[in-house]
C-alpha cells in the first residue's frame, strides 16, 4: 500500500525522561508486556522511565461504561499528573489505549473549557491535597516504540520474517480505536492510514497486510462485552476482522491496544468453540502479539520471560517459524520455576481431538 | 471570456491576463457538457474563435500577484493599467487526497470525475490494469458539504456531473452495474432533473442515498466501500472495481491574495469573493472598479458563468460611464 | 463434541451486502417494468397508503430493498396492498405503483 500521508501526522515524542502509566487490562492479562517495554527502554535505548507504583487506573473502562462520572475520571487523572510533578517528570508515556485517549480527550477540555480544569484541580486539593503541572508530552508506549525503531533495528537480532524462506512475515496491524480515531493529530499517521505500528513492522522486516476490515474496531465496546447479553456483538466485530484478514494468511496480527490484544485473541477461542471455526493457515489461530512482544522476539528476548505463555493462541508456530529457539517445558514456569498452572486444551491451544473445526485461511 | 468579448464588443479595449497558457480554464480539461453533452471543445472552439475575431489582447503565462490603486500588479512587479478589473479566476478542484478514508491516491483504481473527463478525452477509460470495470462506484460530495475538509458549501454541479458521468459509464460499459452513493441530489438546472430520471431509468443507475465512509482494497485489487442505505435504515457494503470521487469546488487558493491586495475586496466564510450583495450587486465587489464573473464567487456552470461575463462587463460600462 | 454454549450468540450482520446478494431479479424486475428504477424515495405512496396506515407495509421501503436483491418477505409483504391505487395517483415519477405490485408478486413468490 502507498501510505504516503503518514508524514502529515507526525507528533512530538519527547526523547527521554518519561513518567510511565500502567494499564489494568495489561498488568492482568499480559503483564510482561509492560516489564518488556521497560527492559526495552532502559536497558536497549537507556532511557530513564519512573515506574510509580503509587498511580491508579484512569478509570477509563468504568467511565467509557458510564459508571464513573467525569469529574470523577478528571480528577483521578488529575492526581496522576500530580504524582508526575511530584516524581518530578513532564512527559508521560501511556501503556493504554483507552488512557491515552482519555487523557488526551481531557487534556483537551481543559485547554477548550478551562473552568474544567479549574474544577478538577479545587476537587484534587480538596481530596488529596495536591497540585499538578499539565504534562510537556503526553505519547502511548507504542509511540515511544515507534520513535525509537530504527535503534531497536540496530540491535535487533533477527528480523521479521520466516527463518527458513526468508519471506517477511505477514503482519496484521491493529490500532486501538481511541488512539487516533477521537483526535486524528495524536497519532502517528492519524485515523486513517495509522502508522505506528506499520512503521515498526517495516522497519523490522515484516510485510505489513492491508486488508478491507483493516480500520475496523475489534468490538471491546466496554459495556458491550461487560454485559454478557451484549457480548454477541462484540465478538462479531472480532469474527469479521478475522474473516476479512483470513485470505492474507497473515502470521501474526499486532496491536497496540490492551483491549484489542485481548480480544482478538481470546475470541479465536470463543469462536472456535461456538462455532466450530479456526483462522490460521494451520487452523490453530493467529497469534496476537504487542508491539512490546514483536520488539522482544526483534530482539532476542525469551517468549516466556515476555510471558507470551498468557497468551489464549498458542504463539508456538509463530516462534518455530521466526527460528525463535525457546525452551517448551518452561512454558508454565514462572518466577523460580514454580508451576503457573496451563490452560484447559483447546484447538487454538495445538490441542487435537476428535472434533472437526472448519479452518478459515 | 465573455466578459472581454461583451466589453469589445462596446469599443472598449479588454487585456486578458491568463496564467496557464491558454485560455478556456478547467472547461480546456472537460470531455461533453451536462446537460446536453455538448463536447467542451466545441464551446471553447467557438469563445476563443469569438475573441480571436474580436481582436482582443491575450497576456498568457501571466500570473496577477493583486489588485492595487493603479491597476493590476502582475509578476515580475510589473502593473497593467487599468480602468476596471473583472476577476474571473475561477474556483479549485478539491484535493481528493485530504478525504483520506477514499483512498485517492493510495488505492489503484480511486479516480475522481477530472480523471474520468481526461480519461474520456483521451478516448480510453479502464482501469489500472487496463481491463474493463465491471462494478462501478460514483460518491457525490466528496469535498462539499463536509465540515471536516472545511468545505461547508454546496459545489452544486458535481451532482449533475455525477449523473452524466454515470451515463457516460453506461455506454462504454453497457453490462457494468453502476451505483450513485449521495447524500441529496440536487438538480437545480434546465433539463438536468430529466437527465436524473433518464439516468435511473434508461441507463439503469443505481442511486443510493447514503455517504460512503470508507474504502478499503480487497485481496484482488478491488475496492470495498461502506455506507448506509438510508432509505432502507440498513448499513451497506459492496466490492467495485472502479470508484469515482465527485469531486467539488473549492475556493481559488488566489482568493485570499486578492483579498489582501484589494482593499474593499472580502471574501465569504467558505473562502470565495463575497459580492457586494447577492441580488443586484451579484458581479460587484465591495471594491469599485473590481468586479468578479463565473466561479471566483461560488460554484457556477459555465453557462452561468459566460452569462456572468456578459453581466460584468455591463457593469464596468456603466462604471466607466459614472467615472467619466 | 458440541459446540459450547457461553451464554450469547455471535451475532449476525444486519448490512445489507451487495457481493452476496444475487441481483439477477431485481435486474430483471427493472428490464420488465423499468420506471421501477425511477423511483426517488418522496414517501408519497406510504403516506396515503390505505394499508401502509393500519399495517408495517410500508411499500417505498420494500420496493426498495427488492432493487437491492433484498427478497425476503416482500411477497408477504404485498399481500398486505390492496390494490387501491391512491400511490400512483400521488407518484411524482408516474410510476405504475400497483403495477409494480404484481410484478414484485409475480416474480418474487418464492422468496
Amino acid at each position: 500500500m502507498k501510505r504516503t500521508s503518514w508524514r502529515d501526522y507526525e507528533k512530538e515524542i519527547a526523547d527521554d525522561h518519561y513518567y510511565y502509566a500502567r494499564s489494568c487490562i495489561r498488568q492482568n492479562f499480559f503483564p510482561g508486556s509492560e516489564t518488556t517495554f521497560l527492559r526495552i527502554m532502559r536497558d536497549v535505548l537507556g532511557k530513564d522511565i519512573y515506574d510509580d507504583p503509587r498511580h491508579t487506573s484512569c478509570t477509563g473502562i468504568g467511565y467509557h461504561t458510564d459508571i464513573v462520572p467525569l469529574d470523577t475520571t478528571m480528577a483521578v487523572v488529575a492526581r496522576q499528573f500530580a504524582l508526575m510533578t511530584e516524581a518530578g517528570y513532564e512527559n508521560m508515556a501511556i501503556s493504554c489505549i483507552t488512557s491515552f485517549g482519555l487523557y488526551t480527550e481531557i487534556l483537551e477540555t481543559w485547554h477548550e473549557f478551562p473552568e474544567t480544569e479549574a474544577r478538577a484541580r479545587e476537587n484534587l486539593f480538596k481530596a488529596t491535597g495536591r497540585e499538578f503541572k499539565k504534562p510537556a508530552n503526553l505519547a502511548h508506549t507504542s509511540d515511544l516504540v515507534f520513535h525509537n525503531r530504527e535503534a531497536i533495528a540496530a540491535q535487533a537480532v533477527r528480523k521479521l520474517e520466516n527463518a527458513v524462506t526468508g519471506e517477511p512475515l505477514n503482519v496484521v496491524e491493529h490500532i486501538g480505536c481511541h488512539y487516533a480515531k477521537i483526535f486524528p493529530k495524536s497519532g502517528i499517521g492519524g485515523s486513517e492510514f495509522p502508522y505506528v505500528l506499520a512503521g515498526m513492522v517495516d522497519e523490522w522486516g515484516g510485510r505489513v497486510v492491508d486488508y478491507p476490515e483493516r480500520r475496523h474496531c475489534c468490538g471491546f465496546g466496554f459495556r458491550n462485552y461487560l454485559v454478557q447479553a451484549n457480548r454477541g456483538f462484540s465478538i462479531a466485530n472480532s469474527r469479521k476482522k478475522l474473516e476479512s484478514m483470513a485470505p492474507y494468511r497473515p502470521d501474526f496480527m499486532v496491536a497496540n491496544c490492551p483491549g484489542c490484544a485481548m480480544f482478538l485473541d481470546k475470541w479465536q477461542y470463543a469462536i472456535a468453540e461456538m462455532e466450530n471455526v479456526t483462522y490460521g493457515a494451520d487452523g490453530r489461530g493467529i497469534p496476537v502479539l504487542t508491539y512490546e512482544e514483536m520488539a522482544g522476539l526483534v530482539l532476542g528476548y525469551d517468549p516466556w520471560e515476555m510471558g507470551m505463555q498468557m497468551h489464549q493462541v498458542d504463539v508456538e508456530p509463530l516462534l518455530a517459524r521466526m527460528g525463535v529457539a525457546y525452551d517448551p517445558s518452561g512454558k508454565f514456569l514462572g518466577r523460580a520455576g514454580k508451576y503457573i498452572g496451563a490452560p484447559e486444551t483447546a484447538v487454538v491451544n495445538s490441542f487435537t481431538g476428535d472434533r472437526i473445526y472448519r479452518i478459515k485461511a | 471570456m465573455q466578459a472581454a468579448l461583451s466589453l469589445a464588443a462596446d469599443g472598449l479595449k479588454p487585456v486578458i491576463v491568463e496564467r496557464s497558457g491558454a485560455v478556456g480554464g478547467k472547461l480546456r480539461d472537460w470531455h461533453r457538457l451536462f446537460p446536453t453533452m455538448t463536447p467542451a471543445q466545441e464551446v471553447l472552439e467557438e469563445m476563443a474563435g469569438r475573441l480571436e475575431h474580436a481582436g482582443v489582447e491575450v497576456m498568457l503565462h501571466t500570473e496577477v500577484e493583486g489588485i492595487g490603486s493603479k491597476g493590476v500588479t502582475l509578476a515580475e512587479g510589473k502593473t497593467l493599467d487599468a480602468a476596471a478589473v473583472i476577476v474571473a479566476s475561477g474556483f479549485d478542484i478539491f484535493d481528493a487526497r485530504l478525504k483520506e478514508e477514499y483512498g485517492y491516491h493510495v488505492y489503484d483504481n480511486v479516480y475522481t470525475t477530472v480523471d474520468i473527463e481526461r480519461m474520456l478525452n483521451k478516448g480510453h477509460v479502464a482501469l489500472h490494469d487496463g481491463s474493463a470495470p465491471r462494478r462501478i462506484a460514483f460518491v457525490h460530495c466528496v469535498g462539499s458539504r463536509d465540515e471536516k475538509v472545511n468545505q461547508r458549501h454546496c459545489s452544486k454541479v458535481c451532482c449533475i456531473t455525477g449523473v452524466k458521468q454515470a451515463m457516460e459509464m453506461r455506454e462504454l460499459f453497457p453490462e457494468a452495474e453502476i451505483y450513485n452513493f449521495y447524500m441529496d441530489i440536487r438538480m437545480f438546472g434546465p433539463g438536468y432533473e430529466e437527465l436524473y430520471q433518464q439516468a435511473q431509468q434508461e441507463s439503469g443507475i443505481n442511486f443510493i442515498r447514503g455517504r460512503v465512509s470508507e474504502a478499503s482494497p480487497t485481496i484482488d485489487g478491488r475496492i470495498q466501500i461502506k455506507a448506509e442505505d438510508t432509505l432502507v435504515g440498513r448499513p451497506m457494503k459492496m466490492t467495485v472495481d472502479m470508484l469515482v470521487l465527485i469531486v467539488g469546488m473549492k475556493a481559488a487558493g488566489g482568493n485570499e491574495r486578492l483579498a489582501a491586495s484589494c482593499k474593499g475586496v472580502t471574501l465569504a466564510p467558505s473562502g470565495f469573493v463575497a459580492p457586494k450583495d447577492m441580488f443586484a450587486g451579484s458581479v460587484e465587489t465591495g471594491a469599485p472598479g473590481v468586479f468578479t464573473a463565473g466561479a471566483a464567487t461560488a460554484p457556477k456552470t459555465i453557462g452561468e458563468s459566460i452569462a456572468e461575463g456578459a453581466m460584468a462587463a455591463e457593469k464596468v460600462v456603466e462604471y466607466l460611464k459614472k467615472a467619466k | 463434541m458440541n459446540a459450547v454454549n457461553f451464554g450469547y450468540m455471535i451475532s449476525v450482520a444486519r448490512g445489507i451486502d451487495l457481493d452476496r446478494n444475487d441481483l439477477t431479479s431485481a435486474r430483471e424486475l427493472g428490464d420488465e417494468m423499468p420506471e421501477f428504477r425511477a423511483c426517488i424515495a418522496c414517501g408519497g405512496c406510504t403516506a396515503t397508503c390505505t394499508a401502509g396506515n393500519l399495517t408495517s407495509f410500508n411499500f417505498r421501503m420494500v420496493q426498495t430493498l427488492v432493487r437491492r436483491g433484498e427478497y425476503a418477505g416482500a411477497y408477504r409483504e404485498m399481500n398486505k396492498c390492496m390494490l387501491c391505487g391512491k400511490c400512483r395517483l400521488v407518484c411524482p415519477r408516474g410510476i405504475n405503483t400497483r403495477g409494480v405490485v404484481m410484478l414484485i408478486k409475480r416474480k418474487l413468490g418464492d422468496y
